[in-house]
């Protein structure tokens, strides 16, 4: 086909009479009417009393509470709170090794950010759940399943944040340096007061992404063994479903999940926006 | 303690050169930048730097400051060897001041604080009195009105203006000025060179490069012509400006005197630059 029919459409009159224009009503009512019919056939085929029964179902759902916000929730906040607070600081360490003139320290930091950035979170959590026991007999991580979930998401996400942290370091101008320098201010004073605080300005809208991916990530939790008063929303949703046959457990944990991210998804987005528009 | 705004130990001492300069080089790379500049400044005197782009005023001022490495020679202010093994740059940095073409004002901290931080965190000076001299300081600049601005908020000339009270917060015995006015607007220049001018009036020590040459023939008391990376000729600006003694030097000068007529000039200059050099 291609150059003829082009032609023919360049020039607005197709074969069958058709002006351009017209085809394409018709090509996207087609796909209106395609997508509503794949709708309405799910809807007819859905066996609603058992979806309701099995998803939603209020008696279930109020039997959750108050233990899906008191335990579920709030584990799920301290293990990303935990998490986020290790890998800032692990991040701008490593950032920093990472643009240290010291080249043990670059090698090092290098390697740290490419291997827990290529390993899969649930070996990480399975290394420190498993390996550092094994390891360090007898060696507690502080906090218990709360430490080791913190641990494992701080391990992995101190390799992401420390890559944006460096990017938010190199984005400040040179200028600010030079300018700290020379009122009489050291190397180490000049990147806490002057050019650290900037960086971070510039990065909060990754970060704020970065805090949605580990709240969500928190949920490997449930591959450490923990007590079910450690249980967060993922493993209580699962345990909960699985006790009552009913799989409304799991819609409402789900449900708690994205009162979290999507506020900080729409913080991180009008942070952005707000940042492109303060450019001057 | 020490009242900050003293002189330093050992500086400042009669008959010492503020700023003495000997066989100074710098590269970068293969391109040798300055190519053995012997100069000096006296204790108050206002020295401006004229010279083509590319001349190498910016790397003298910033090896002033130590901001660059020189490759060879020596610097030294109020009588301290900036290149020497055992200096403290740092502290040698607050005794000097530098004002950059960009400004750099710190775009996080409002007028005030960008010229308190320093003085807080390098002086150690109380936060109360460090506010105080802020205070005083952006009054004198004219910017009484703008301490809680943040620099995004303020003109380029004010912006210069916080730059330079910012640089005098930290009571510095020699200011250097890197094209103080060449990214401003033209109407804002004037303010910042009035507050130059009164510097220099109340017997503060300047080195300033500039292509204002009505405020150098005014304020300097001797003008430093360079080109291709040395001093070509230097004296009082009645000599160099209105009666300079190398082709080069009346090249320059016609050209920044008389933009209009320097564009007609131009092939005729290079013409004149090899005269020069035959006269060599
Ligand atoms: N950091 C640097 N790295 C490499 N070359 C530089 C650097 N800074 C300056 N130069 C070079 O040194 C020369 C002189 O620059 P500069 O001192 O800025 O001149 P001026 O201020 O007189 O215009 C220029 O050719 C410039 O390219
Ligand atoms: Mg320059």
């Amino acid at each position: 086909m291609t150059a003829k029919s082009a032609e023919a459409a360049e020039v607005g009159a197709a074969p069958g009479g058709l002006t351009r224009r017209r085809r394409r009503q018709l090509s996207l009512g087609g796909q209106y009417g395609l997508f509503a019919a794949a709708v309405v056939l799910v809807a007819v085929l859905a066996d609603w009393e058992t979806l309701r029964l099995n998803f939603a179902n209020w008696d279930v759902a109020r039997s959750l509470f108050p233990d899906v916000i008191t335990v579920g929730l709030r584990n799920t906040a301290v293990y990303t709170a935990v998490g986020f607070g290790l890998g800032l600081g692990g991040g701008l360490l490593v950032a920093l090794m990472r643009l240290s003139s010291v080249p043990p320290y670059r090698w090092f930091a290098t390697a740290y950010i490419e291997v827990f950035r290529g390993l899969p979170l649930l070996l990480i959590f399975i290394f420190v759940g498993v390996g550092v026991p094994l390891a360090f007999p007898g060696a507690n991580i502080p906090g218990g399943a709360a430490g080791q979930a913190g641990l494992a998401l701080g391990l992995a996400a101190t390799a992401y944040m420390a890559e944006t942290i460096r990017a938010g370091i190199e984005a400040v101008p040179k200028g600010q340096l030079e300018a700290a320098r020379s009122l009489g201010m050291s190397h180490s004073r000049a990147m806490r007061s002057i050019v650290i605080p900037q960086a971070f300005r510039i990065i909060i809208p990754p970060l704020t992404n970065e805090l949605v991916l580990l709240c969500k990530d928190s949920s490997l939790v449930l591959f450490l063994g923990i007590t079910l008063e450690q249980r967060e929303l993922t493993k209580f949703g699962r345990d909960l479903a699985g006790e009552q046959g009913n799989t409304t457990p799991i819609i409402v944990a789900g449900i708690c999940y994205l009162i979290i991210t999507i506020p900080l998804s729409l913080l991180a987005r009008r942070l952005e926006a707000r940042q492109r528009r303060g450019q001057r | 303690m020490k009242g900050a705004g003293e002189p330093a130990a050992g500086a400042g001492r009669a008959g010492r050169s503020a700023v003495e300069i000997r066989g100074l080089r710098k590269s970068f790379g293969t391109n040798e930048v300055l190519r053995g500049v012997d100069f000096h400044v006296a204790p108050g005197e206002v020295v401006c730097v004229i010279g083509p782009s590319g001349s190498g005023k910016s790397t003298l001022l910033r090896c002033v400051n130590l901001l660059e490495e020189p490759t060879a020679g020596t610097v030294r202010v109020t009588g301290v060897d900036l290149t020497g093994p055992e200096v403290d740059i740092d502290a040698a940095r607050r005794r000097i001041g530098m004002v950059f073409q960009s400004f750099n004002l710190f775009p996080h901290l409002t007028a005030l604080g960008n010229v308190v931080i320093a003085q807080r965190k390098v002086l150690r000076r109380a936060r109360p009195e460090a506010e105080r001299i802020a205070r005083e300081l952006l009054e004198r600049v004219g910017l009484a009105d703008k301490v809680g601005s943040y620099p995004a908020q303020l003109s380029g000339g004010q912006q210069q203006r916080v730059a330079i009270a910012r640089a005098l917060a930290m009571g510095p015995e020699v200011m250097l000025f890197d094209e103080p006015t060449s990214a401003l607007d033209p109407e804002l220049v004037g303010d910042v060179l009035g507050v130059m001018r009164g510097l220099a009036e109340a017997g503060m020590t300047m080195l300033v490069v500039t292509h204002e040459m009505s405020f150098a023939r005014e304020v300097a008391d001797r003008v430093v012509f360079m080109d291709g990376g040395v001093i070509v000729e230097e004296g009082p600006p009645s000599r160099v400006i209105d009666d300079p003694a190398h082709a080069r030097t009346r090249a320059f000068l016609s050209r920044v005197l008389d933009p209009a007529a320097a564009r007609i000039g131009d092939a005729a200059e290079s013409d004149m630059f090899r005269a020069a050099d035959r006269d060599a």
